[in-house]
């Protein structure tokens, strides 16, 4: 009855659900933003992407990012480095935010969202997962990743100016992070999962 | 219109629900979030975020973001300074690029939300689709502002060689990273519905 419904989350028409090819997305027809989309591939593909993306993640950490070389010297720094600098000349916020933006949401994100994606992937739902998908629906915007590359490359820019720069395996593995995040939530529609849990329960039912 | 039949979109898991009476709590059949027809408190809570913003847009700008100790002396950079200071050793597009990001972007994001809130306030029936389109634009564009502040953290780590040149962060960096936060939570408390319930209850 009313899960044929959608009501658009921009301008609240209330408009029937159609069913969609592989591919292809639904928009309002009043207000034209996307109201859900069928993606080409199965629930796999968004896991596999995020399990990819956690390997990049901790490589991008683990290495530096950029190194620097003045007449012989030479530094280098890890993302976490950079917010531990922050957080030495006394600026705890800046360093929150930037551990918050490229750390924090990215990790928790793709955590959750392997958590939630997973069992489903089995037919089981996880304990607590409709507080992670909540979760995952907050801290999206929150994940900056596709920034801090971009903050990446003004640096080396600006820095080529005064010595020697190196881009690190981090850098590199940032890039390749930023982009298999991108196709993780590119394939990931949160309304799919909730189709996905109705399939499951009918299922039962029938059984 | 969900709102006029009675119904309303769970913002969690988009399942439409009844909601008849609206002064009583009600959650999700689904997933058990709380139901609300629209963001609560929108309007109020989208002024408070922005009034804040617009006052910490001033040290933001006032406030140097970055020291530069070298061999020639000391110097203070706002992010206005460091722009013109790309913009004059040939770096062009580098230039544009922060500009876009740290001034352009957090200031159109100040006014449009500001015209968004009163368009809504007195009932603008004008155009609903564009000023639709104006916001999901902001939506999309308000992380890039955090450029010069990951730019700034990383010159600051790697910058440190004692005598011949060294960088640290100025106070400018938390106003101005401030008001990128604040702008972006003023964005999302903003319930671009509200465009489209002035467009209806005369029709």
């Amino acid at each position: 009855m009313l899960s044929v419904l959608i009501a658009c989350h921009d301008c609240d028409l209330l408009q029937y659900k159609i069913a969609l090819a592989p591919g292809s997305s639904a928009r309002c027809v009043r207000c034209s933003a996307t109201l859900y989309r069928r993606p080409r591939h199965r629930i796999d593909y968004p896991i596999a992407w995020a399990i990819t993306a956690v390997a990049l993640f901790i490589i991008a950490n683990a290495f530096p990012v950029l190194s620097l070389q003045i007449q012989g010297r030479e530094t280098s720094t890890t993302l976490l480095g950079a917010a531990l600098t922050m957080q030495d000349q006394g600026m705890p916020l800046v360093a929150a935010l930037v551990l918050g933006t490229t750390v924090i949401a990215p990790a928790l994100g793709l955590v959750a969202m392997l958590y939630v994606l997973i069992p489903l992937r089995f037919g089981r739902l996880m304990p607590g997962f409709v507080a992670l998908t909540r979760l995952l629906q907050t801290i999206a915007p929150w994940a900056m990743i596709e920034v801090f590359v971009l903050g990446l490359l003004v640096s080396l820019v600006k820095l080529q100016h005064l010595a020697t720069v190196i881009p690190g395996i981090g850098l590199w593995a940032f890039i390749a992070l930023m982009l298999t995040s991108v196709a993780a939530t590119a394939t990931y529609d949160p309304h799919l999962i909730w189709q996905h849990i109705a399939d499951l329960d009918t299922a039962d039912d029938i059984v | 219109m969900a709102r006029q039949l009675g119904l309303v979109a769970c913002h969690v898991c988009a399942l439409v629900c009844h909601l008849t009476d609206p002064s009583r709590s009600a959650h999700c059949p689904r997933c058990a979030a709380k139901l609300h027809r629209r963001k609560p408190q929108s309007v109020a809570r989208t002024w408070a975020l922005l009034l804040t913003a617009c006052v910490l847009y001033v040290p933001a700008n006032w406030l140097p973001i970055m020291h530069t100790g070298s061999l020639f002396g000391a110097q203070s950079d706002t992010i206005i300074s460091g722009i013109r200071y790309l913009w004059e050793s040939g770096a062009y597009d580098l230039a544009v690029i922060v500009f876009i990001a740290s001034i352009v972007v957090p200031l159109a994001k100040l006014i449009a939300l500001s015209l968004l809130l009163i368009s809504v306030q007195i009932h603008w029936t004008w155009q609903p689709l564009q000023r639709t389109r104006l916001y999901r634009a902001l939506e999309l564009v308000g992380k890039w502002s955090m450029l010069d502040i990951y730019v700034v953290a990383l010159l600051a780590t790697l910058v440190h060689f004692q005598a011949v040149a060294s960088i640290t962060v100025g106070s400018g960096a938390i106003a101005f990273g401030a008001v990128v936060v604040l702008t972006m939570l003023a964005a999302l408390s903003f319930d671009p519905r509200l465009i489209w319930d002035t467009t209806e209850t005369d029709g």
